[in-house]
This record gives C-alpha cells, structure tokens and sequence, in this order.
C-alpha cells in the first residue's frame, strides 16, 4: 500500500478550481444547474479526491477531510452566488416583460354615484340622529286633513285653493300631493309618545312651473319637537347646531318675524353663510316657531301642559347655496353628469 | 304693500335722510318682508316749458311733425341746463296750442328706460329737448299727446322744475305683508309698524276726520245665510256728496303717490276712493247716487241673479255671494267688485260712498269664485279695521269737497252691529315659558299698548282687549308673538334640548340605504325624475290591467296628469334625456315612490275638525282615503356595460346588468334573489325575468328584470336593447332579516368536482342549479353554472349544463370518494326531475 497521501493541497486546489471554471462558465439558471451536476458529481476531480479519503490511514483522515470539506465549501459557495445572480436577473427581465401603461388602464366597471338631494338628505337625517332624533316619513299623496285642517290651515285658507296646490280627482275625495312635509309631523304627533323629537325629510309638491328657481316637485326637511318647557330658545340652540354642522362652525342664524299657520309665534330663518361663493353673507333658509296650539289640539296634545317648536327648510335651496348648484334643471333633470359629480358624498 | 314715502312721512316721523331702502331695513325688523324699491326713474333738468310758437311741417314718411320754439326759461336768464331761454323743438305730437305750459326734459334729463335728453338733430333741424307725455315721465300710460299742465289744473311758472311740481321725486318702499297683518296693507297700518320699529312717533290718521252718520237712505241688512253662522257685514256706512265737479283733474301729487303705490290714475272720484283705501286700509265703492233705484239692501244673491260687473262681464251669481242691491237688483258683489249700471262716470255730479265691514270668509269665497281678486278683496279676506268705516267714509266726504268742489249732504244711512270684544287672558309668566326671554311686566304692558290693545292687570296675569284693527290677536300665544317681535327677536337665547335617547334610523330606512348605497357603490347613477305621467305611460308596465291610478284634477301639463304606477316610464324619460345629450352608456335608477290607489277606495265627503284630535274610527277612515304608496327601485341600463377601451372589448349592456341589479338589491337586506323566466307587461318576451326571494312561506314575488319591449323603446327614440328593473321595495324589506344569523365558515379542505348533465333545451338552468343543491346535501357548499354547451355531441333538442361543485365537511378531509357520492345523487335526482344525464 503507498504511503503517498494523494488529497493534497495542491489536489484540492486543482479541483475547486476545475469546479469553479464550470460554474463561471454557466449563463443562466439552467446551465448553472447543469454546470453544479458536473462540478460536485461522481466523475468532478472532488468527488474522486473525496473517494480517496477512505483508503487513507486514520491519522491522517481528519485533516484530508478538512481540506475536501472547505473545497465543497467555496464550491456551493460559488454557486449560491451565481444561483441568485441569475435568478435576480430572470425576475428583471421578466418584471420588464410584464410592464404595462397604467395610464390607459381600462375601466373594468362603470362608477355608480347618488343624487346630491337624496345625498343632502341622508347628510341631515345623520345630524338629527346624532342628536336622538328620529326619522319621520309619510305619504305623498295625503288626505287634506293631514296636509291642511289639522294644521290649522281653515277650510277657506288661501293655499287650499287651486293655484299652489296639486288636488287628486274629484276633489271631493279631499286628497291631495302633500304641498309640505308638514302633514308628516301631524301623523308623528297622532301615532308617537311623548316626548317627541323628529324629523321629516321628503319630496313635496306646489304647481309652479319648472325654471331656475322654481320647480312644482321638490324636498324639503322638517324638525318637530313637542316637550314640557321647550322655549323659542330651544328653537334658536337646534337650528344653530344644525347650521354649524351644515356650513362650519362660523355660521351663525338670524330669526325674523313671520307667519305661519301652523307656528305662532312664526320667524323666517337667514343663515350666515361663511363658505358662500362670493363671500360670507347671510341668506334665506326656512321657516320656523312655535307649534300653533291648535295644531297640538288636532293631534290631541294638551297645549297646556306640552310646547313645540317646528321648522322647516327646503332641500334644493340648500344645495344651491351649500353647493352652489346655479340652476333648478340641472336637480331634476336626470343628467347623469349632475349626480356624478357628488360620487357618493356631498 | 308699495309705501310712497311722503304720504309715511305724514303718520309717522321719518329721519331726513330715509329712503325706500332705509325704511325697508326698519320694517324688516318687526316681521315685514322687503320686496324692492319703486322710483319714477327721471332725473332733471326737466322744466316747466311754454310753446311760443309752432310750425307743421309735413314729412316724406306722410307724418306731420312740429318745429317749436319753447320758451324754457324767464326771457333773459339761462335754463337749467345752463343753455338758451327758448329752444327749439320737434314734437310728433298735434295735441297742443301756442301758449300751452308743458314739460319740456332739457339735455342732460334721463327718462326711464336709461333714455338720455340729448340736443339732436331730426327732420332737418337741431332738437334741443324734448316735450314729455305722461307715459315719458313714468306717470300713466298715457301717449295719446303730451302733457298740457293747463289740463292739470296748473299754471306754474316757465322754468321752474317739473319734478317737483308733479312730485315725480315720490319714491315708495314695498315690503311683503303677511296673512295675519291684514292692516298693513294701508299706510296706517305701515306707520303703526315703523313706529314700532323705530320708537318715532304715530300720528293716527283717522285724528284728521270727524265721522258724521248720513241719514234717509232706506237701508237694510238682511243675510239669509250666513257663513259659518257670521252676518255677512257688521258695519255699513253710507255718505252722499253732491255737486261734484267730474272733470277736475286729479291733483299730481295724488296721481305720484297712487301711481308709486301701484295703482293708475283713473278719475277723480274712483282716485280718491283708492287713496282713502291705501291710506286707511278700508275699502271704499263709490257709487252715481243718480242711477240708485230706491234703498239699499245688504244680501245673500238669488238663485239666477246676474250682475254686469265694472269689467263689463256679465256674471252668473251663487246664492252664497253678498250682494249689494237697490229696488231694481243686484248693484254690487260686496267688497269684491262694483257693479257696471251704478258706477261713477264722467258725468257723476252725485256720488253715494260706501264703507263697509264684510267678514273675510264670504269674500274670499266670492272672489274665489269669480276670479276676481281685488285690492278690496284682499283686504277683507285679510280683516279690515271692524271700526274704521264711518272714518274712511268721511275721510272721502273730506276729500271730495276739497278736491271734487262738492258739498257734503246729510243724506246717507249706517247699519253697526255691536259686538263686545272678548278679553284675551295672558298669564304673567306666559311669554318668558314659550320664547325664553325674561320679559317683566312692564314689558309686556308697554308692548301691548304700543301695538293698540287695552290691558287690565288682574292678578297672576292680563287681561287684554285686542285693537280693532287686529282680527289675527284671538288667543295667548298671539300676544306672545307680539311680544316677542316688538321686543326683538334678537333677545331669544339659544339653548339646545336634550331629546330622549333616540332608536337611530328604523330597519327599513337603513335598509333602503343600503340599498341605495348598494347600487351606486356598483357603478349605478342615482337620478330623480316627476312622479307625473301620461295614462299611456302608466299603462307600459301595468302588471295588472284593472289597476287603477291616480288623477290629478289640475296637472301642470294636460297629457302628465297621472300619478306614476311605476317607476320606470320617469326612468325610460330620464334615459332618453341623457341620450339626447350624447349620453350614451346608461345604468341609472331611482328610488321612490308608486301610486295604488285601490279601486273601491272610499271618499269622506266631510272631514273632521281641525282643532281637535278625531275620533279613532275618523282616523281609520281618514287612513283609508289614502292611496297605498309602498316604495321601489328601478333601473335603466342603455348602451355599453363595458366600452372599448385599450385591450378590452366594449360589452353591450343587456338584461343580465338588470338581473344582476336585482341581485344587488336583495342581497343588500340580506335575501337570496331567486330568478323565474317570465313575460311582464312592458318586457321582451323572450329575454326577462320574474324576481322572487324565498322566505319560509315559499317564494314571494318582488319585480321583475330583464329587456323591454323593443317596439317601446324604438317608439322612444331609445336603442332596440334597453334593459330595465323594477322591484317593491316595501314587500322585500317586509321580508327581510332584521338580523341576519351567520353559519360558521368551515375550515377542511374542500374537494371540486365538475358536473355536465345533458337536459332538454326548455329546462331552465336556474331549476338545475335548486336541483343540484337539493341533490347534493349538506355537502354542497358552492355551485355555480359554468357552461351551456350544445351542438356537437350532444342531441338534437338539448343542451349540455356545466357545473362546478364545491364540497367541504365541517369535521374532516372530504375524499373525492365521498364527494362523488353527493354528486351522484344529484345527479339522479336531476335525472328523476328533468332526465338529465351524464355528458359522455
């Protein structure tokens, strides 16, 4: 048996180098996996070093088994380097395939959007439920005791005559379009418990003939409060909330006498208006007062014992300002680039 | 309410500077609306002229005009516009003599109309001004010629300033009058309320009149049917004035102060009735005592009486009308409008005055009735002053014989129910409990007296006689009002009440929320459209043919006279709309609601009253007129669902973007849609669906989806293929969970199986799918239709259904094993219901 130790140093460094020139010859991922076959397999000058080492005597075992053992060692190392060389590389290139113009994305799907007066109304309901509200809602087309009698509109009141007031045919069934939101708080009074709070939003109907300003169906809200002790004071603390949640905290409001059958005593309602195009101003928003005693008595509340407070603002007006829509067409039109410029908030 | 400012000025002291504007802004204080301004609009130098003489001179274009010489200025001194003292003028007018005083606008004057007096030249000579009709100056409508001032009564001096010679510097204020406050419609009303407003001082102008009773006119009162048990008039004066000249003019500043005040210059005598009734708020009818037949009788019209009117209209009376008769009939509808065979004419020497009280429900309904709203009308219908009548009467009296250069005559009669006004009990406290404001009684007393009520302080509280002239103060809270208003209301704090704790939106408002919500957020555009539609139109989608609808008794558009049974014709409205504006890719929908009106529907001929809560059983009827009005959504889609855009083919909108719409809407409240091949009223026969949702009492059905009719929707200028959905929102949320219970989501792996099954053509897929699932069992966790296949392979007359099954157990590892089982037995079930089989 030859005493000659063959896994030399010079051996092993032969070898990982012969090992190495194949891996630096690979080109990509693939004939690198092909190039390690041959570089660590039986027939690679490491392999049949490493096949020597059991012939050697046992003194001399573990030192051999270092030098193949570090050989292997720069060899895998050299080919996880190159191994992630390429494979960054193949994801590059195929990153760069993939790229496209997200400028001319397509829209898979059409963009949906609300009306900005269903919107408005949503927007005010949420006000009032903050505040333990409730959401009231009635028929459009009433009977006239609700929408008129137990308002404390007589039978010869002015507006029960033709010319503001849609009427059902024969106009002795006494029905008619709801010409407020009004009858809804008369409903509220007759069907809820006291103490109550609510609020009437909806779509109401007057003949006046479509035109910027004007149009014969429309939505207005209405707030009703029946409570022991409720003041004009209440009045003026409710509306002012609603007016800062609605224009900022710098809106301010501005009562004024008025009339009204259903209120006395009656205000007209101005709200400043700090994001007003054109400048802060003050300007006209509804009407209020106190619930008229015969109301109460309609609905058989006793107005001694209960006071209320109603008001009432129309919704269009509001968007016009809130928003500045300029021109009534362009709410009832049905043009589908009006609502699409709300989305799905106003 | 037009206020011309000087006639304010003389009830009510004005600061030196106020104008319409600064008026305006103190009347708005105390709950007067402000309106505007009127002014006559001309500004100097406008002079008093004298035509020196003139020259005809006839022009090619036939018209004959006149070159004058005007004298505009004292011979010697400069005019006003600093020029000649006789000018040169031509005037289209031939109304005119040499020596004539007329009004002569100077260069630099400006006319209404922005129209600027410039020298000029015209018919070939320099027309250096201009003389004025009264139409120029704003005074009438009058263009026949030109004011002639000798006409007027007037022989001013040449050159002194027209304006103010004929007060055309008279500038009104016009403020908004409420129901309630019938009594400003008169300047004395007006002067009470900016004393009010300002604390100056109120000069009643009723101070200036001594009333005087007239007597021998055989007058009676004599109501056969009151209104509301109230006799038609419970003050009627009459005053006589004789010898008037009817050809006196009427005084300019008269005619300045009616003309600002809105109304015409017409005669003498109809003028100074309209400006006692302006001034004092009391109607007054003036009539020729010469064409009076006998007394005079205050009544209720016979059945069939006529009366020609002053508009010369012939009228039909209603035994409800108040007339006013002498022996030979009707001569006057009380308080509305006079009659035609009495009234002041040019040749009136003897005038009988009327000044009445006439209850406001009776006139309203007369004017109503005729169509004849009035200045005097509107008075009554707003209460007039129940005391001032015999004033006003001699208010006229006065102005006649100043004015008319008639005589006063005894001659006359007076008809006064006295009724005792009832005191208003105000409690102390009762103002501060309903406007927070902390009022003292001294307040309170000073307020009420200010506004002309009589107060008695009686223990806890007031006991307050209401003014005359105030018909609206009939209860506590009234009083309040004025309280409030006078004192400001400026001086209420603001407070915000605790309401009790709310419940938050009902489930049904919520769920019509998310249904909203829903549909917008997948790509639908929310519209509103007018509930107004044609009887054609409520027939397009009439499911059922006997469903009656509701009809408008006065509709603004003659063929719109319906209310919608159904959403969608607003819709299809709406969608041509938007086509017309190049609009083309649709899915927009509204929600709102429909008009059932039941077709045995009873009628209550009498309603309750107004002022009590009605009986249990009158509210049950009153519910029961109303028509049923449950809410929907619908939709529209046109167009492309998908337009070509870069590497994507345009997809054609079609009935499924409506089915699937519908999906969106139940599954929004937590229901499955379940889809049924039906042909609604309105839909393409062979392309739409009934939509329904299962609910343990069976299938409900809630609408319908699919394509119109292509013949309605080419006939309304919209593309052959429109799709459409409509479902009751009512009945679905009647339906729907209030709380949605969740089953567990199971975590074992799933196994997939595919399924072909081979069915006759007409077997509706979605009955497969039930089949499937129904078949399949508990296992089943997903099924879906992946394929329709025929042609090829598969037989004449069917079709080949794909299915991809997705299985999972709730405990372990599903073999494929065990999943072949369920799919088997779906499959014969399928087999057993349709004689499906296996696709080879």
């Amino acid at each position: 048996m030859s005493a000659e130790n063959p896994i030399t140093q010079e051996a092993v460094d032969s070898a990982v180098a012969e090992s190495l020139a194949l891996i630096n010859a690979a080109t990509d991922l693939a004939s690198l996996k092909a190039a390690r076959g041959v570089a660590v397999g039986e027939q690679s000058q490491i392999a049949q070093l490493n096949a020597q080492l059991r012939n050697l005597p046992n003194e001399l075992k573990a030192a051999a088994g270092a030098l193949i053992g570090q050989a292997r060692g720069s060899v895998n190392a050299a080919f996880a380097q190159k191994e992630t060389e390429f494979a960054a590389a193949e994801e590059q290139a195929k990153l760069a395939a993939e790229s496209v113009d997200v400028t001319a994305a397509a829209e898979p799907a059409r963009i949906g959007a609300r009306h900005p007066l269903s919107l408005l109304q949503d927007t005010i309901a949420d006000v009032f439920v903050g505040m333990g509200w409730e959401i009231a809602e009635g028929p459009e087309i009433e009977n006239e005791w609700f929408n008129f009698d137990a308002l404390n509109f007589d039978a010869d009141h002015p507006a029960r005559a033709m010319q503001d007031t849609f009427f059902v045919e024969p106009v002795d069934s006494h029905l008619v379009l709801r010409t407020h939101t009004s009858p809804v708080q008369v409903r509220s009074m007759l069907e809820r418990d006291l103490p109550l709070y609510v609020l009437c939003p909806g779509r109401v109907f007057r003949t006046d003939e479509l035109d910027a300003t004007h149009t014969p169906v429309f939505h207005q809200v209405e707030g009703l409060a029946v409570d022991k002790g409720l003041t004009m004071a209440d009045l003026r603390g409710t509306l002012e909330h609603f007016a800062r949640i609605m224009f900022g905290p710098d809106a301010q409001i501005r009562l004024r006498p008025s009339f009204f059958p259903f209120t006395e005593p009656s205000a007209e309602l101005d709200v400043w208006h700090p994001g007003a195009k054109g400048g802060a101003r003050w300007v006209e928003w509804g009407g209020c007062g106190m619930v008229n005693p015969n109301v109460l008595k309609a609905a058989g509340i006793d107005p001694e014992v209960y006071s209320g407070f109603a008001f009432g603002m129309g919704i269009e007006r509001t968007l016009m300002f809130r928003n500045d829509v300029r021109d009534m067409h362009d709410m009832v039109e049905s043009d589908v680039r009006f609502s699409e410029q709300f989305g799905v908030s106003i | 309410m037009r206020v011309p400012l000087s006639w304010l000025a003389e009830y009510v002291d004005l600061p030196g500077d106020a104008n319409p504007d600064s008026v305006m802004a103190q009347l708005v204080k105390i709950g007067l609306e402000e309106e505007g301004s009127h002014s006559f609009d001309v500004t100097g130098p406008v002079v008093v002229g004298q035509v020196l003489e003139f020259t005809p001179e006839e022009q090619k274009n036939g018209k004959t005009i006149r070159w004058c010489q005007v004298r505009v200025a004292a011979e010697g001194t400069k005019a006003a516009d600093g020029g000649d003292d006789v000018r040169g003028i031509v005037c289209g007018a031939s109304n005119f003599e040499v020596g004539d005083k007329v009004v002569v606008c100077l260069p630099g004057a400006v006319l209404p109309g922005d129209f600027q007096i410039t020298p000029r030249s015209t018919y070939g000579h320099i027309s250096d001004g201009m003389m004025a009709s009264a139409r120029e100056l704003n005074l009438s409508d009058d263009h026949a010629g030109i004011i002639r001032l000798g006409e007027l009564g007037l022989d001013p001096k040449v050159g002194v300033d027209a304006l103010e010679l004929l007060c055309l510097t008279e500038e009104a204020a016009e403020v908004n009058v409420t129901p309630d406050r019938g009594y400003c419609f008169s300047i004395r009303g007006i002067a009470r309320e900016y004393s009010h407003a300002t604390g100056a001082d109120f000069r009643d102008p009723i101070g200036n009149v001594h009333p005087e009773a007239g007597h021998g006119i055989t007058l009676k009162v004599n109501d056969s049917a009151p209104i509301r048990g109230q006799v038609g008039t419970s003050r009627f004066v009459l005053r006589t004035v004789k010898g008037v000249d009817p050809k006196r003019p009427t005084p300019p500043w008269m005619v300045a102060r009616l003309k600002m005040a809105g109304m015409r210059s017409i005669s003498l005598i109809v003028d100074i009735t309209n400006y006692v009734m302006l001034e004092l708020g009391q109607p007054i009818h003036a009539y020729d005592l010469d064409k009076i037949t006998g007394g005079l009788e205050v009544r209720r019209a016979k059945v069939g009486e006529t009366l020609k009117t002053l508009d010369g209209q012939e009228r039909k009376l209603h035994p409800e009308d108040l007339v006013i008769a002498d022996d030979a009939g009707a001569i006057g509808l009380a308080g509305v409008m006079g009659g035609e065979a009495t009234e002041v004419s040019e040749s009136t020497v003897n005038v009988l005055i009327e000044a009445a009280h006439f209850e406001a429900i009776s006139i309203a309904r007369t004017a109503r009735r005729h169509r004849l709203p009035s200045e005097a009308s509107k008075r009554y219908e707003r209460g007039v002053d129940t005391a001032i009548a015999a004033h006003a009467a001699a208010r006229v009296v006065q102005l006649l014989e100043v004015q008319a250069l008639g005589t006063a005559d005894s001659l006359g009669a007076e008809h006064h129910t006295h009724t005792e006004a009832l005191p208003i009990w105000l409690p102390a406290e009762f103002a501060t409990e309903l406007v927070g404001v902390d009022y003292t009684k001294d307040e309170i007393v000073t307020v009420l007296n200010q506004i002309g009520c009589v107060i008695a302080s009686v223990d806890g509280g007031f006991e307050v006689i209401a003014p005359s002239w105030r018909p609206d103060l009939t209860h506590k809270t009234d009083l309040v009002e004025e309280i409030a208003r006078i004192s400001g209301y400026d001086r209420i704090p603001s407070r915000l009440p605790i309401a009790p704790p709310g419940r938050g939106l009902t489930p049904d408002q919520k769920r019509r929320r998310a249904v909203i919500n829903s549909l917008a957020g997948a790509g639908h555009v929310e519209v509103l459209t007018y509930p107004f539609v044609s009887a054609s139109q409520n027939a397009w989608f009439a499911q059922e043919s006997s469903q009656a609808t509701v009809k408008l008794a006065n509709a603004l558009q003659g063929d719109a006279n319906e209310m919608r049974v159904s959403i969608l014709p607003g819709l299809v409205d709406a969608a041509k709309r938007n086509l017309s504006r190049g609009l083309t890719d649709l899915a927009i929908f509204e929600e709102g609601l429909v008009f059932l009106p039941s077709a045995g529907a009873k009628n209550l001929k009498e309603l309750p009253a107004g002022n009590e809560r009605p009986t249990e059983a009158q509210l049950n009827q009153l519910q029961q007129t109303v028509p049923q009005q449950p809410h929907r959504v619908a939709g529209v889609f046109t167009g492309n669902r998908v337009s070509q855009q870069v590497g994507v083919a345009a997809i054609e909108a079609d009935y499924q973007d409506a089915i699937h719409a519908a999906r969106l809407v139940t599954h929004a409240v937590g229901l499955q849609l379940v889809v049924r091949q039906a042909s609604p009223v309105g839909f393409h026969p062979g392309r739409s669906a009934e939509l329904l949702v299962a609910t343990s009492a069976g299938e409900i059905s809630i609408g319908f989806a699919g394509e119109l009719d292509p013949n309605l929707t080419v006939e309304n200028d919209l593309p052959r293929r429109v799709a459409a959905f409509e479902i009751d929102l009512s009945q679905l949320f009647a339906i729907a969970p209030n709380v949605i219970q969740a089953g567990s989501v199971l975590t074992m792996p799933a196994a997939t199986q595919d399924l072909s099954l081979v069915v006759p053509v007409d077997v509706p897929a979605g009955d497969v799918l039930v089949v499937i699932r129904e078949g399949a069992g508990e296992l089943l966790e997903h099924v879906s239709l992946t394929d329709d296949y025929r042609g090829a392979n598969v037989q004449p007359g069917h079709k080949s259904l794909t299915f991809a099954l997705r299985f999972r157990a709730e405990d372990r590892t599903l073999t494929q094993a065990e999943a072949s089982v369920a799919r088997d037995q779906a499959v014969a079930l399928a087999g057993e219901k349709f004689g499906a089989t296996l696709r080879a």
